[in-house]
This record gives structure tokens, C-alpha cells and sequence, in this order.
């Protein structure tokens, strides 16, 4: 017997092993929510999967009675333009700062030790300044994606410029360059493929700031619209909202792989 | 041309001494090779001489100037390794060479300018061997192929210096010597100074037109970064193979067998 380290399973089994998990959280629930259903058919908690397609088909196609908007595509496209804003200005944040403070020694002495106390702060606890500096808007949501990730981006940046080999440098150098085609021709390109990857990274808590927000004070939002109906125990909604999100996040996170594979096809292989 | 000078040269990292007053001077056009056992300080020298390290002691002069004291195109270099950009294709390595330096702001070139710099970079390619492989990228070529694109790429700037550090230590035998023909055609046809530090004795003594040992002359076995290497040995080599005597003298300074075949047959 090779040691488990050694083991590796085959095609077919690789893709089986993988849905596995799906499959047994999904048997666990269909079988929970039909033995709930059939004690109390009005029973909340764990709707039957045709009551959840019913309600998402709603929300998806048919306007609200109140707005006459189409919920689902208005809570959808909100959101994404919040998470979109918050990741783009957080990822130019971190690309200018990171570069500058891991190249330049002056900006790092000046900037490095103020981004690692920033970092420190619970971006959350910083909600409350942000809705009474920025307002309830707009500004404060994007604002807290922005504070809650663009320190990490910096840093995960500083870091990958940092790590460039000396000898690019010199080498760089020795052909001419100053330091502001050091940065065009030698650091952005190699660090570019690099961004995108710490930005997948930041995804996650990006989804988390923007929920957070949106559940405390926001009008429409796929966060908001959660905890709206979380009053009625309105799980019927709720759960397709979070699989919607959940969809949305591996989506954004694809894109963002394809990005490096196809526009830096050098990166990957360099790494293996 | 392009002269080098050492007078009283000291390196020293914190209390330990690497180099230990060098004294040196090198004419334009020389080829000089050094050797010496790990550690004692070669690396550190071309550093030095590439203006990437200041000596902590004396004065390093460039036709009689004194050393720029960070790296310019006027000193060209291949390292072992990472010498090439890896997000650049064969040409895009050799043409940002030319790029870099004419161009202040947006550190490329356009229309004409880049057509005539795209001839020279691919004539440059030829000249080391590449021609075929100019779409590549060099995760995708050999390490030999690296290398002369390496040296492509420097020989662009035509830089009055080109230093090397252990350029071939990592290709095979074969390889080495198709290397070493084509430094010392380029040595020869342009007219360059090359410093080049190398494992391989055969090598430093086949390639050079000079050969420098590194060696620590006085140990202290209580504290071993005391003292610094200095040039025990500044050998004019001829290119008519040198004496055996001399393969074994340096062999034994370093304390290694470099040789031992060739020096047999002759002796
Ligand atoms: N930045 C540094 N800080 C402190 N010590 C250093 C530094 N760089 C080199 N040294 C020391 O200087 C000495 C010489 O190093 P160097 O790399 O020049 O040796 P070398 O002759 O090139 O060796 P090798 O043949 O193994 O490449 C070593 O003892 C090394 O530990
Ligand atoms: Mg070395």
C-alpha cells in the first residue's frame, strides 16, 4: 500500500469525489424538509424545492406590486455595481500604493507602517463612522468594500514586488530604464497577473462588506433583501437569494481566472 | 576606451570582511575570467563593479572617473539566472532593451522607430542563434537558449563593460562550448571588456585573456569573516595552453583538482 500522500484518484473518481459533498448536503436537506413538510405543510423553515423555484421565478419575472420593478435583476444589478465600484477602487488603491511601497524605499518608510496599523482595524467597526461621515448612501457601502479590502491588496502587492528577483532590476537598469519605465515595463506587468489574484482572494470579504452594509441600511440590494424577509422567516426567498449569491461569487471569481490565464499566459507557467 | 581601476578596494557586510584591499587594473578590451572557492566574494566583486554594491573602503574608478554607484547601461550583465523578463517573448526581451532609455514616458516605441528598432533586435537574435524562437517565452526555451538571449539582450545597449556571473553554470557540457564560441566571437568582434566569474577552471582558462584568483591569503579559524579574499593570482593567459604547472598551482590554491587529465598528458 503507497502512503496516502502517494494516493491520487482517477478521472472518473476525481469528478465524482467532488460533486460527493453537493450531493449529500442536498440529500440531507430534501429528505429534513420532507419529513418537516409532512408533519405541517405550512411549515417555514425548510421549504420544498419547488416553493423556492416558484418564489425565484417570482421575484425574477414578475414586477413587485409596490415598485413595479423586477426585484431580483434591481437587488442584483445594485449590488454588483457596490461590489464593483468597492473591488475597482480598492484594486487601484492597492496596485498604485503596493507598487510604490514595494519599489520605492522612501514610500515604503513613509506609507508601509501606516497600511499595517490600518489593516489592523476591524472594518466593521468602522461601519457606524462611515454612515455618519458619508451618509446612508452609496458612498458608505462602497466605502466600507474599499476600506475592507484595499489594505490587504496592498500589502499582498508591496509584498509580491518585494519578492521581483534583484537581478530583473538590475538587469532593467543596466538597459537604461529610469525608475517610471521600471514600473511601466518591469514591476505592473509581472504584478498585474498577481492583483487579479489577490483580488479573488478579497472577493469573499468584499461579499461580506457589501452584505453587511446593505443589511443595515440600505432600500434594495441582494443583502438588504435578505434581511428584509428574515422578518417573515421567509426562507422560500432567502435560500435562493444565497445560492444567487453564492453563483454570482464563483462567477466573478471565474472571470477573474480566465482574465490571467488568457492575457498572461506566461504566468502560469513560470509558477510550476 | 573603458578602463577599470581598483586602488585599496575593501568590502565589508557589518564585521564580516568579504574583499580585502584589491588592487586592480583592467585595460579596455580584456577578457578577464575569475575563480575562486564559494563564498570567498566573486559575486560580490561584479556587484561592485556593476554599481548594484559600493565598496566600504578605496576607490573604484571607470576611465578614471569615478564608478557610477548604481547600474546604468554602460555595464552590461548576465546572472545565472533571472536575467530575462518572463512576461516578454524572445523579441520583446531583446527589443525593450532598445525601448527603454530612448523613450522617457511611455517606455515603448511607435510606427517607424519600432520597425527599425524590430530589425536590429532581430538581427540581434540571429547573431546569438534565436532567430526561430523570437515568438517564444522564455519559460518556453532551454536554459542555453535563456542564456544567449540573455546576452542578447545585453549586447544591445552596447555597453563598454559586460559582466557575467557564472553564465553557463547550469548548461551542459555540449551547450557550454557552442556558449563559449559565441562570447568570444562577440568579445572579439565588438571590442567589449567582459569580466566573467566561473566554476570551471578549463573555462577560465580557455576563455579569458586574463585569469584572477579569489582567495583568502590569512584564516582565522576563531573568526572566520576576519579577513577578505584578495587576487592571489593575475594570470595572462596566451591561448596557447597555459603550463600545466600552472592548472595544478591554482588547482591546489583552491583546493580542488580541477584539471587533472590535461595536466597529466602535458606534464
Ligand atoms: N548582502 C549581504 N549581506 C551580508 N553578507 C553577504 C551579502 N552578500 C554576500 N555576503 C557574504 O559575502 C560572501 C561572499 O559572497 P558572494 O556571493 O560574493 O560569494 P561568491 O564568491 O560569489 O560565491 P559562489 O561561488 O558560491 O557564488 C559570503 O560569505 C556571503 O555570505
Ligand atoms: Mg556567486
Amino acid at each position: 500500500m503507497k502512503r496516502l500522500i502517494n494516493q491520487t484518484p482517477g478521472a472518473p473518481w476525481r469528478l465524482a469525489l467532488g460533486l460527493l459533498p453537493f450531493v449529500l448536503v442536498l440529500l440531507v436537506y430534501l429528505s429534513a424538509s420532507a419529513t418537516r413538510l409532512a408533519e405541517n405543510p405550512d411549515d417555514p423553515l425548510l421549504p420544498s424545492i419547488a416553493a423556492m423555484a416558484d418564489t425565484f421565478a417570482e421575484v425574477a419575472t414578475e414586477p413587485n406590486r409596490r415598485t413595479g420593478e423586477l426585484t431580483l435583476w434591481v437587488d442584483t444589478s445594485v449590488s454588483l455595481i457596490r461590489l464593483g465600484l468597492g473591488v475597482g477602487i480598492a484594486m487601484t488603491i492597492g496596485l498604485v500604493v503596493g507598487v510604490l511601497t514595494g519599489l520605492i524605499p522612501y514610500a515604503n518608510r513613509t506609507f508601509s507602517p501606516f497600511v499595517s496599523v490600518l489593516s489592523m482595524i476591524p472594518p466593521l467597526a468602522v461601519l457606524p463612522i462611515l454612515f455618519i461621515a458619508l451618509g446612508v448612501g452609496e458612498v458608505a457601502k462602497v466605502a466600507l468594500i474599499v476600506f475592507g479590502i484595499a489594505p490587504f491588496i496592498m500589502r499582498d502587492i508591496q509584498q509580491r514586488v518585494e519578492e521581483l528577483p534583484r537581478e530583473l532590476l538590475v538587469k532593467a537598469q543596466t538597459l537604461g530604464a529610469n525608475t517610471w519605465q521600471i514600473i511601466l515595463r518591469l514591476v505592473l506587468p509581472q504584478v498585474m497577473p498577481r492583483l487579479l489574484d489577490a483580488t479573488r482572494l478579497a472577493l469573499g470579504s468584499a461579499w461580506l462588506f457589501l452584505i453587511a452594509s446593505e443589511a443595515i441600511a440600505a432600500t434594495e440590494g441582494l443583502g438588504y433583501r435578505i434581511f428584509l424577509v428574515r422578518r417573515y422567516l421567509d426562507m422560500e426567498l432567502i435560500l435562493p437569494y444565497v445560492l444567487w449569491i453564492t453563483l454570482l461569487a464563483f462567477l466573478a471569481d471565474l472571470v477573474l481566472r480566465l482574465i490571467v490565464r488568457v492575457v498572461f499566459p506566461w504566468y502560469r507557467a513560470r509558477r510550476s | 576606451m573603458s578602463t577599470v581601476t581598483l586602488k585599496n578596494v575593501w568590502k565589508e557586510y557589518g564585521r564580516d570582511v568579504v574583499l580585502e584591499n584589491i588592487n586592480l587594473h583592467v585595460e579596455s578590451g580584456e577578457f578577464v575570467t575569475i575563480v575562486g572557492a564559494s563564498g570567498c566574494g566573486k559575486s560580490t566583486f561584479l556587484r561592485m563593479l556593476l554599481g548594484q554594491e559600493s565598496a566600504t573602503r578605496g576607490a573604484m574608478e571607470l576611465d578614471g572617473r569615478p564608478m557610477p554607484d548604481e547600474p546604468g547601461p554602460d555595464r552590461g550583465v548576465v546572472f545565472q539566472k533571472y536575467s530575462v523578463f518572463p512576461h516578454l517573448t524572445a523579441l520583446g526581451n531583446v527589443l525593450v532593451a532598445e525601448e527603454l532609455g530612448t523613450t522617457r514616458v511611455t517606455g515603448r516605441l511607435f510606427g517607424r522607430r519600432r520597425r527599425e528598432a524590430r530589425e536590429r533586435a532581430l538581427k540581434m537574435l540571429a547573431a546569438v542563434g534565436l532567430e526561430q524562437a523570437a515568438g517564444k517565452y522564455p519559460s518556453e526555451l532551454s536554459g542555453g537558449m535563456q542564456q544567449r538571449l540573455a546576452i542578447a539582450q545585453a549586447l544591445m545597449k552596447d555597453p563598454k563593460i559586460l559582466l557575467l556571473d557564472e553564465p553557463f553554470g547550469a548548461l551542459d557540457p555540449g551547450i557550454r562550448q557552442d556558449m563559449h564560441e559565441l562570447v568570444r566571437e562577440l568579445w572579439e568582434r565588438q571590442g567589449l571588456t567582459i569580466f566573467m566569474v566561473t566554476h570551471d577552471l578549463k573555462e577560465a582558462f580557455e576563455l579569458g585573456s586574463r585569469l584572477l584568483v579569489f582567495d583568502k591569503v590569512r584564516h582565522d579559524p576563531q573568526a572566520p569573516g576576519a579577513y577578505g579574499a584578495n587576487i592571489t593570482y593575475d594570470i595572462p593567459l596566451s591561448h596557447t595552453t597555459p603550463h600545466p604547472s600552472v592548472y595544478r598551482a591554482v588547482g591546489q590554491r583552491l583546493g580542488v583538482d580541477p584539471y587533472p587529465s590535461a595536466a597529466e598528458e602535458e606534464g
